[in-house]
């Protein structure tokens, strides 16, 4: 799958095993399944590490573990499951998880703005053309209204900021 | 009014060119019907039975003469000359062509109005009370807190794929005529013991298949929390919404599974995280929001107007109509003034281009340039001098917008139905005709009094028919149209949800039926008492005895 990080496609360092599959070496992403039940022998490892969550999987199963992880990869089974959204939020807002959050599944240019603004800094997508249209996708909507997980300021802290008329 | 800044001025107009691109891109073929569908809804823009319909947001319901003006030019340049007032203080254009539609949005933008969240499974156009900021019986103006809400609404990033739609409805005013206990949020404003004002927080009230009257999550929360308890509850109900089963999927179905209790917890929980965030709203942010809704200058003036009285003494047309489309203005000297949109034999909430222009100049001339969309698809004047109320009055029968009718029997909701949507199993709107025709003596509908007809063409509710005094709903039998009939619905502060009162009636049928109802109900009525009165002391049985006497 092409990833888009940054605003770029970049090569994937990162191999998501599935459940019957053998670990590889180097960074792997494994389901929140095997990540309980293969949790001390994956620390062991001693390499990056990332959990995959199904769009029914809070991260709140893993806010104990997210300072050993580098990778939170939230699966959108269709675009518009959006539990994700929140679960990005709660990723970095509720536990300051400083790793990648990566969206994966149903991802698509029109909401790579409102993904970025819920704390999501990675995207795979199907279609590498979707990396053409990052720049205009995420810049097309300059204003925001609400707080988010990303480092825009909202309109009510700008017209707070700007001097009186 | 609320009036645009830059912020909102620039966010409004990115939106227009964003969704230039996407109709183009699917007019080129790059997008496949499907992938532009979510796109297109994000803006309002269905596709119904015969055509695109693109739904306008009227925030809160409060339009400005320029505002009308442009909905008229709307529908005289893009559609038939006519746009459909929608029982979500909308407006309808019911036969624009998909390749004009960002231009439309574009007309839309220069007045300050937009189509953004007007469907798709995100917050949608917050609703209030037609008559704020005049009703006299108001603790404090509730559209500043729909504009806070509104803004912090738009395009939220969290809540664009939330299970299904969601509806906040907000009042100031002790009587409810948002409905704020069949929405999905309802915000009642309230005091405290401290004589604070803040609201009482109603969640997971609604109608469609499954009608459920909301129940209080808090009692009372404090104004600078609005926000980040909203959010709470917002994303308690994205994570934990049903997303398997589309009847299954609105917020009212997951407090019913989670139980009120269970569910307050959750979202409490999840609040005391975030209350003291960057959401909380600020003192002076409010008061910044208020000054938009500061009261236009009142003259100051006595009560008793005697020209008014004189008129009203004189002229019985004008007398019928003061009785119903006139209320009480919390200012001496003031009142407020409902236009019908329900006129004998026409689809209710319909309104033309030069009635529209027309309306615009009235409230240019007579109500500060403002006017108001209601819920049950009237409009409403909200400023006039009793003074000026006999000169408005011979305006509006010009222009055939004098129907005397607000509350009465005729002053019914229909969804569109049938005739225009792909979801309804019935007709609609000709069923509200037959009817108003069938009692188009407005003086009898004089006698009946208050009674609130709602007619919905499908399960979906969209007529509110549960909420009806009488209500109506479409239903398919074996390839004909059908009507079940509720009665005791009621969507003010005694909401109730109308009990079925037996088998239903064909299309040729209903309007006897209907009739039956209320001659049953004029025969066993106590003096002075109202329809719905009457069937909370009675019940059903009566009006079945009539309705199913001869089968």
């Amino acid at each position: 799958m092409p990833l888009i990080k940054e605003g770029v496609l970049v090569e994937d360092l990162w191999q998501s095993i599935a459940d019957e599959e053998a670990l590889i070496d180097g960074p792997v992403v494994v389901s929140l399944e095997r990540w309980q039940s293969e949790r001390e022998s994956l620390l062991a490892r001693n390499t990056p590490l990332g959990v995959r969550l199904k769009s029914d999987q809070s991260p709140a199963l893993i806010a104990e573990d997210l300072e050993r992880l580098d990778l939170v990869a939230l699966e959108f089974p269709k675009f518009n499951d959006g539990r994700a959204y929140s679960y990005a939020r709660l990723l970095r807002d509720r536990y300051g998880f400083k790793g990648e959050v990566r969206a994966v599944g149903g991802v698509f240019r029109d909401q790579f703005l409102l993904m970025q603004r819920c704390g999501f800094d990675a995207f795979e997508v199907a279609d590498k053309a979707a990396a053409e249209a990052w720049e205009k996708a995420i810049s097309e909507i300059s204003v925001t209204y609400q707080p988010g997980a990303d480092a825009r300021r909202p309109a009510l802290a700008l017209r707070r900021n700007r001097p009186a008329a | 009014m609320y009036r645009y800044d830059e912020f909102d001025h620039t966010l409004v107009t990115e939106r227009v060119h964003q969704f230039r691109d996407q109709v183009e891109r699917r007019l080129s073929g790059e997008l496949t019907e499907d992938q532009f569908k979510p796109l297109r809804l994000m803006n309002g823009l269905y596709l119904q039975l015969h055509a695109y319909m693109l739904r306008v947001a009227v925030p809160y319901g409060t339009l400005s003469s320029t505002q009308m003006r442009k909905l008229a030019y709307i529908a005289r340049r893009y559609d038939k000359g006519y746009g459909h007032f929608t029982t979500r203080q909308n407006i309808q254009f019911n036969w624009p062509k998909l390749e004009e539609t960002p231009d439309i949005l574009a007309e839309l933008a220069e007045v300050e109005m937009h189509a953004i969240q007007t469907s798709g499974n995100c917050i949608r156009n917050t609703t209030s009370d037609q008559f704020a900021g005049a009703a006299a019986d108001e603790i404090e103006d509730p559209r500043v807190y729909c504009e806070i809400i509104r803004q912090w609404s738009t395009l939220h990033p969290e809540f664009t794929f939330l299970p299904r739609k969601f509806k906040i409805a907000v009042t100031g005013a002790d009587h409810d005529r948002a409905a704020v206990r069949v929405h999905d949020i309802g915000l009642q404003m309230c005091r405290n013991e401290a004589g604070e004002v803040g609201f009482e927080v109603i969640v997971g009230g609604g109608l469609g298949r499954t009608p459920v009257i909301g129940q209080t999550i808090r009692e009372f929360l404090p104004k600078q929390h609005l926000l980040s308890y909203l959010e709470a509850i917002l994303r308690v109900y994205n994570q934990l919404g049903r997303r398997d089963n589309l009847y299954k999927a609105r917020i009212k179905i997951l407090v019913r599974s989670e139980g009120i209790e269970n569910f307050k917890r959750l979202v409490e929980e999840e609040w005391s995280h975030i209350k003291d965030s960057a959401l909380q709203l600020p003192e002076d942010e409010i008061a910044r929001i208020e000054t938009y809704f500061a009261p236009p200058r009142y003259e100051c003036l006595d009560d008793t107007v005697r020209e008014f009285e004189v008129k009203r003494f004189e002229d019985r047309d004008f007398a019928s109509w003061v009785r119903t489309n006139v209320t009480a203005h919390k200012e001496p000297g003031y009142a407020v003034a409902t236009i019908s949109l329900k006129p004998t034999g026409k689809p209710p909430g319909d309104a033309s281009a030069w009635q529209m222009d027309a309306i615009a100049d009235l409230a240019e001339s007579y109500s500060f340039s403002e006017i108001r969309v209601t819920h049950e698809q009237n409009l409403v004047l909200p400023n006039v001098k009793k003074a000026d109320l006999y000169a408005l009055w011979q305006s509006l029968r010009d222009v055939e917008l004098a129907t005397p009718n607000a509350g009465l029997l005729s002053d019914m909701i229909a969804c569109p139905g049938l005739d225009y949507c792909n979801l309804a199993n019935a007709r609609s709107i000709p069923v509200a005709q037959r009817i108003s025709e069938r009692f188009s003596d407005l003086e009898r509908q004089h006698d009946i009094g208050s009674l609130k007809i709602k007619i919905s063409g499908c399960i979906n509710a969209c007529g509110h028919h549960h909420v009806g005094h009488i209500g109506l709903l479409g239903v398919d039998k074996k390839g004909e149209e059908f009507y079940q009939i509720t009665l005791g619905g009621s969507a003010d502060e005694n909401t109730a949800i109308g009990k079925i009162v037996g088998p239903a009636f064909s299309y040729d049928d209903v309007v006897d039926a209907v009739e039956k109802i209320v001659d049953t109900y004029l025969n066993i009525r106590s003096e002075d008492e109202e329809f719905s009165d009457t069937f909370r002391r009675v019940g059903l049985t009566p009006f079945k005895e009539t309705l199913y006497a001869a089968h």
